[in-house]
C-alpha cells in the first residue's frame, strides 16, 4: 500500500510537471507578450465572426417564418452584413505571420469541435 | 434610442404618446428603469409583508404551552413522548416534549403519517390551540431523521 | 486501504495548494508553463480523488466494515446495487462524492478550453481547485470517509430503507452534477473579470457549462420529485422542503443566464446583469449543498454535523464578497455596447422572462431562509408554508409559460408589429379554443389551473407555428419532404428549436403539475377487508391482505425482514381498471432493546406505493398496517421472551400468518390524480430539447459556414 502511495506521488508530480520539463520545448511561444495577444484577439474575433454569422442565419430564418416584412429583413441583414465584413476585415488585419494559409485556417477550424456550436 | 411607431401602435398618434415619443431617449430610459424598480419594490414590500403575517413561529413544547394562543398556528419541534401514540379513528394522538425532556404537549393530528415516524424521534408539525387541545394541521407533520444512523442520510423526505 | 484512501486526500489537498498557486504565478507573470503545471493540477486532483472514491466504493461492495462509514450504512443484508449507492448516504461519503464529480468536470472543462482563453482559463483553474480544497479540509479534518475501527464490527447498521429505490440511487449524482457544473460558470465568470475579458469569447466557451449544468441540476430536482412520489407515502411530488428550494434556485438563475447570455452575445448587452446571474447562480449552488448538510434549516434533509456550518457560511461569504468587489472594481469593463433597438423584440421577451425568473428565485429564497431572516429580525423564528409560497410561483409561474409563447412568435432586434400581430393569431385562438373547451367541460371553477391550461396552449400554438413554417421555408427552399426538412431545419438550428422543445417540455410539465394539483382526490381511511371506498371515479375495495417474509422473498429487492399488504381492486363504472398491491417494508434494526424479535422489524418502515399510472390520470395506493394491533404485538412479545435472535425469525413466520388470518382494518392513503404522467413525460421533452440545443454541430455545417465566409465577404463588398 505504501508502495501504491508512492506510485501515486509519481504520477502527480510526472503529470503536474510536464509543462515545466518541456517549457524550453513549447512551440515558438514567447512568455506573454505579442504571440499571446495576438492570439487572444484572434480567437475572440473568430467567437465575434461565429456569433454575426449565426445571427445572420437567425434574422434570414426569422424573416421566413413570417416574423419580418421585406423592408425590415433587408435594413436587419444589411446591417448585419456590414458589421460581419467588418468583423472580418478585423480578421484579417491580424499579422499574418500568426494564421497560416486560409486552406490551412479552415482545416484548423474544422478540428476544432468544441468552439463553435450550432 | 428610437423607439420606431411601429412598436407602439400603428395608427395616429396620441397625445401622451407623443410626449413620450418627443422625450429624449435617455429620459425614456431613466423613466422605464424607475417605473420598473418601483414595481419591483412594492411587489418585494408585499411579499415581505405577507410573509410575516402568514409564518407560523416555531417553538418548543415548553414555549408553545406558555405562549399559544387560540387562533394562531404553531411550529412545534419537539420529541414524541413513548407511550402516548394512539390513533382514534383517523386521529393520531401523541404528545411532544423538549428535546431536553420537560413540559408535554398532547397533540391532536389528523393527515398523513410519515414512514419514520414513531416514539423517540424527533417531529415537527403545526398545531393550533384550541380550548385545552392543540390540534395538528392536517398533513403538516414532519418526522426528521433518526439519530440512530451517526449522520441522518440525504434525500429522506417526509413532509406533507 | 483505508490509509490509501486518506493519502489520496492528503495529496489532493497538496495538490490544490501547488495548482493554485502555479495558476496564478503563471498568469501573473506571463509563464505560461506555470499556468499548464495548474490546469495539470486539476487531471491529477482527478486521477486522485477518483483512486479514493474507487478505494471507499471497493470498501462498500466488499463490506469492509473497519471504515466507519461502511458499517454505518451498509450491511450484508442490503442488496448488492444499494450498497454501491451507500457510498453517498453518509455526510463523509457524499463529500467524496462532490469532490470528486467536481474534479472531473472541472478538468473536462478545463481540457475543452485548454487551447483558449489562457488568462481565464488559469484563473478558473485557480478557483476550481479552491473549492475542491475546500471540499477536501473538510474530508480531511471535519469528515474522514476513510475512518477506521479497529476491530470491525461484524456486521453493519445497514442502509436506511427510505433510500433503496433506484431513483435515489441517481438522485444524488445527478444533483451534485449540477451542484458541481454550476460552479464553472462561476469559475470562468470570475477568471473573465480578473482578467479583464468579459467577450464573445468568453461567452461561447461558457454557454456549454451553464447548459450542462441547468440540465443536470434540471434533471435531478425531477428524480428528487418523482423518488418523493412514486416511493414515499406521502403522494406528493412537491413540498416546498428547504432542499427542494435549494436545489430550484441556482436552476432558476441559471435559466435566466441562459436566456440573457444569448442577448449579450448578440448585442453586447447586460453584461452586469449576466456576470451577476452566474455568480449568483454558483454562489446558490454552494448555498444549497450547505443546507443538506448543517441542519440550519428545518429541513428532513438533516445531515446533522454542526460542525460543518461555519467554514461554509466562511465559504458563502468569500464568494459573495468578492462577486461583489469584482463586478463593481470591473464596472468599466463591462458596460453595454447597445441598447435595446426596440420593445417589440425577442431580447425584450428574455428581459421579461429574466426579471420573472429572478423574481421567483427571490419568492423561493425569502420563504426559504425565512426562518433565518425572522429570527434575525424579530428574535422570534418563523416558517412559511407551502400555501405562502404557491400564492406567489403560481401567477409567476403562468407569466413565464405566456412568455415562453411569446418569445417564438417575436422575431430578434425589430419585429414588424404588422407581422407580429399575425403570428398571434394561432397561439390566441388555441387557448381561447381551450378556455371554451374546458368551460365547457365545467371546469370553470379552477381558475388558476385554466388560466395554466390556457398558456399551455398558447405555447403549443406558437411554438407548432414555429415548426410548420419553418418546415414551409425549408422545403420552399430546398425541396425536401416533409420528414428530411424537419430533420434538417431542427439540425441547422439546434438552439433555436432545441429551445422551442425544452419551452413545450416545461408547458407539459405545467400542465401535469396544475391537473394534478387543481382535480385531485384523496381519501385517507382504514379498510378492512371487502370494504371499498370511492375516491373520485373510481372504486377501491381491500381484497385481501398480503404477507411476505424474509429478505429473499422482498418483491422490492430491498432487503426487508416482513412486508405487509394488500390486494386493492381498483374498478370505474363497474369495469375492473387494475389490481394494486401496496404494501409497508418492516427492516431489521440494531436495536437489542426491542427484544430479539421486535429487533428483527423494529428499523424504519418503507411504504411500497403501488400506483396505475396512465396518461389521464394515476391512481395511487399506500397501506400502513397496524402493526400495534393486540394480536400482532403479543406475538412480538411472546417471541421477545422465548426466542433467541437466531430463532426469532420464526416468530415472523407466525406473525404474518396471523396478519394474514386475521387482519386488522389498515389504514390506507388513495389518491387519483389526473395526468401526473405529464410531468415526467415533460421533463423528458425538456431533457431532450436540452440535448439538441446543447449539441455541437456537425462539421459539414462548419465547412459551409467557413465557405460561406467568403462568398458572404464577396457579396458584401459587392453590395458596398
Amino acid at each position: 500500500m505504501l508502495l501504491i502511495s508512492l506510485a501515486l506521488v509519481a504520477l502527480v508530480v510526472l503529470i503536474v510537471s510536464a509543462p515545466l520539463r518541456t517549457r524550453a520545448a513549447a512551440s515558438g511561444e514567447e512568455p506573454g507578450g505579442r504571440a499571446a495577444n495576438q492570439r487572444e484577439q484572434r480567437e475572440e474575433l473568430e467567437a465575434e465572426r461565429e456569433a454575426k454569422y449565426r445571427e445572420i442565419r437567425d434574422a434570414e430564418l426569422d424573416f421566413r417564418t413570417g416574423k419580418l416584412s421585406q423592408e425590415d429583413y433587408r435594413a436587419i441583414d444589411g446591417a448585419l452584413r456590414t458589421q460581419a465584413l467588418e468583423i472580418l476585415n478585423r480578421l484579417d488585419a491580424l499579422e499574418p505571420a500568426a494564421s497560416p494559409e486560409p486552406a490551412e485556417s479552415e482545416r484548423r477550424e474544422q478540428s476544432a469541435p468544441a468552439r463553435l456550436d450550432g | 434610442m428610437e423607439i420606431g411607431p411601429d412598436a407602439l401602435c400603428g395608427g395616429p398618434e396620441q397625445g401622451s404618446l407623443r410626449y413620450l415619443r418627443t422625450m429624449n431617449p435617455a429620459r425614456k430610459r431613466t423613466v422605464r428603469l424607475v417605473v420598473a424598480l418601483t414595481a419591483a419594490v412594492v411587489l418585494a414590500s408585499a411579499l415581505v409583508y405577507t410573509s410575516f403575517s402568514a409564518a407560523s413561529p416555531a417553538l418548543t413544547p415548553t414555549q408553545l404551552v406558555r405562549e399559544a394562543q387560540p387562533g394562531q398556528s404553531y411550529e412545534v419541534t419537539g420529541t414524541v413522548v413513548p407511550g402516548t401514540v394512539h390513533r382514534v379513528g383517523a386521529i393520531l394522538n401523541f404528545a411532544v416534549e423538549d428535546r431536553t425532556g420537560g413540559t408535554r404537549v398532547p397533540v391532536a393530528y389528523t393527515g398523513t403519517v410519515p414512514d419514520p415516524f414513531r416514539e423517540g424521534r424527533e417531529v415537527i408539525v403545526t398545531v393550533e390551540k384550541h380550548g385545552g387541545q392543540f390540534l395538528g394541521e392536517r398533513n403538516s407533520l414532519i418526522t426528521k431523521c433518526p439519530s440512530k444512523f451517526k449522520e441522518a442520510p440525504p434525500g429522506e423526505k417526509q413532509t406533507n | 486501504m483505508a490509509g490509501l484512501g486518506f493519502a489520496c486526500l492528503l495529496l489532493a489537498l497538496a495538490v490544490c495548494a501547488y495548482g493554485i498557486c502555479a495558476s496564478i504565478y503563471g498568469v501573473r507573470t506571463g509563464r505560461v508553463e506555470f499556468s499548464e503545471s495548474g490546469r495539470r493540477g486539476v487531471y491529477a486532483l482527478a486521477c486522485l480523488l477518483t483512486v479514493a472514491f474507487a478505494v471507499l466504493e471497493i470498501a462498500f461492495l466488499r463490506n469492509d466494515f473497519s471504515f466507519n462509514t461502511v458499517a454505518d450504512t451498509s450491511s450484508r443484508t442490503t442488496p448488492t446495487l444499494y450498497r454501491a449507492a451507500a457510498v453517498w448516504s453518509s455526510q463523509e461519503g457524499s463529500l467524496l462524492l462532490w469532490a470528486w464529480l467536481l474534479s472531473m468536470w472541472a478538468s473536462l472543462a478545463l481540457f475543452l478550453t485548454r487551447r483558449r482563453m489562457r488568462d481565464i482559463a488559469a484563473y478558473a483553474t485557480a478557483i476550481l481547485l479552491g473549492f475542491a480544497g475546500f471540499f477536501v479540509s473538510l474530508m480531511i479534518f471535519y469528515a474522514n470517509p476513510f475512518k477506521t475501527t479497529s476491530p470491525a464490527p461484524a456486521e453493519g447498521v445497514g442502509l436506511d430503507p427510505l433510500l433503496r429505490f433506484p431513483t435515489m440511487m441517481i438522485h444524488p449524482p445527478m444533483l451534485y452534477s449540477g451542484y458541481t457544473l454550476c460552479t464553472i460558470p462561476l469559475a470562468f465568470g470570475m477568471g473573465a473579470l480578473l482578467a479583464r475579458r468579459v467577450d464573445a469569447d468568453w461567452i461561447r466557451s461558457i454557454r456549454r457549462f451553464a447548459f450542462a449544468a441547468w440540465l443536470a441540476l434540471g434533471v435531478g430536482i425531477l428524480l428528487g420529485a418523482r423518488w418523493s412520489y412514486a416511493e414515499l407515502g406521502w403522494g406528493g411530488y412537491w413540498g416546498w422542503d428547504a432542499v427542494e428550494n435549494a436545489s430550484l434556485m441556482p436552476w432558476l438563475t441559471g435559466t435566466a443566464f441562459l436566456h440573457s447570455l444569448m442577448i449579450q452575445e448578440k448585442r453586447g448587452m447586460l453584461k452586469v446583469w449576466n456576470i451577476s446571474l452566474v455568480l449568483a447562480t454558483g454562489t446558490l449552488a454552494i448555498m444549497g449543498t450547505f443546507l443538506v448538510r448543517s441542519g440550519v434549516l428545518n429541513s428532513i434533509h438533516a445531515f446533522g454535523g454542526a460542525t460543518l456550518g461555519v467554514p461554509f457560511v466562511t465559504l458563502i461569504g468569500v464568494l459573495i464578497g468578492s462577486s461583489i468587489y469584482l463586478v463593481v472594481s470591473r464596472r468599466d469593463m463591462l458596460r453595454s455596447e447597445h441598447r435595446l433597438d426596440s420593445l417589440l423584440s425577442r431580447e425584450s421577451v428574455f428581459i421579461a422572462n429574466n426579471v420573472v425568473l429572478v423574481g421567483l428565485c427571490f419568492v423561493v429564497f425569502w420563504g426559504t431562509y425565512f426562518p433565518l431572516i425572522s429570527a434575525a429580525l424579530t428574535g422570534q423564528e418563523a416558517s412559511v408554508g407551502p400555501p405562502w409560497f404557491d400564492r406567489y410561483t403560481v401567477p409567476l409561474a403562468l407569466i413565464l409559460v405566456l412568455l415562453s409563447g411569446i418569445g417564438p412568435v417575436i422575431a430578434w432586434r425589430r419585429a414588424t408589429l404588422a407581422n407580429a400581430r399575425r403570428n398571434f393569431i394561432v397561439p390566441v385562438g388555441a387557448s381561447l379554443a381551450t378556455l371554451a373547451l374546458l368551460t365547457g367541460l365545467g371546469l370553470a371553477h379552477k381558475p388558476l389551473a385554466i388560466a395554466m391550461f390556457c398558456c399551455a396552449a398558447f405555447v403549443f400554438g406558437s411554438v407548432g407555428q414555429e415548426f410548420y413554417r419553418g418546415v414551409r421555408a425549408r422545403r420552399a427552399m430546398a425541396g425536401e419532404a416533409v420528414p428530411r426538412a424537419l430533420v434538417a431545419l431542427v439540425r441547422r438550428n439546434r438552439r433555436r428549436y432545441g429551445g422551442y422543445i425544452v419551452h413545450i417540455g416545461i408547458a407539459v410539465l405545467f400542465v401535469g403539475v396544475a391537473a394534478s394539483s387543481s382535480f385531485q382526490h384523496a381519501s385517507e381511511l382504514g379498510l378492512s377487508p371487502g370494504q371499498s371506498t370511492r375516491v373520485g371515479s373510481y372504486t377501491l375495495r381491500y381484497v385481501r391482505p398480503t404477507a411476505t417474509i424474509t429478505p429473499r422473498n422482498d418483491a422490492a429487492h430491498t432487503g426487508s425482514t416482513m412486508s405487509l399488504g394488500a390486494v386493492i381492486d381498483v374498478s370505474r363504472g363497474g369495469r375492473h381498471v387494475a389490481t394494486l398491491t401496496p404494501s409497508e417494508g418492516f427492516y431489521a434494526s440494531q436495536d437489542p432493546t426491542q427484544g430479539s424479535v421486535g429487533s428483527l422489524i423494529g428499523g424504519q418502515p418503507v411504504s411500497h406505493i403501488a400506483n396505475d399510472s396512465s396518461f389521464t390520470r394515476d391512481v395511487w395506493t399506500a397501506i400502513a398496517p397496524d402493526m400495534e394491533a393486540p394480536a400482532l404485538a403479543k406475538i412480538v412479545k411472546a417471541g421477545n421472551a422465548t426466542l433467541g435472535p437466531e430463532d426469532a425469525i420464526v416468530a415472523i413466520g407466525y406473525l404474518a400468518r396471523a396478519y394474514l388470518k386475521n387482519p386488522p382494518p389498515a389504514q390506507f392513503h388513495f389518491i387519483v390524480s389526473p395526468m401526473v404522467m405529464w410531468i415526467w413525460t415533460g421533463g423528458l421533452i425538456v431533457f431532450g430539447g436540452g440535448l439538441i440545443a446543447i449539441w455541437p454541430a456537425p462539421s459539414t455545417v462548419r465547412r459551409r459556414v467557413t465557405a460561406r465566409s467568403r462568398a458572404r465577404r464577396a457579396r458584401g463588398m459587392a453590395r458596398a
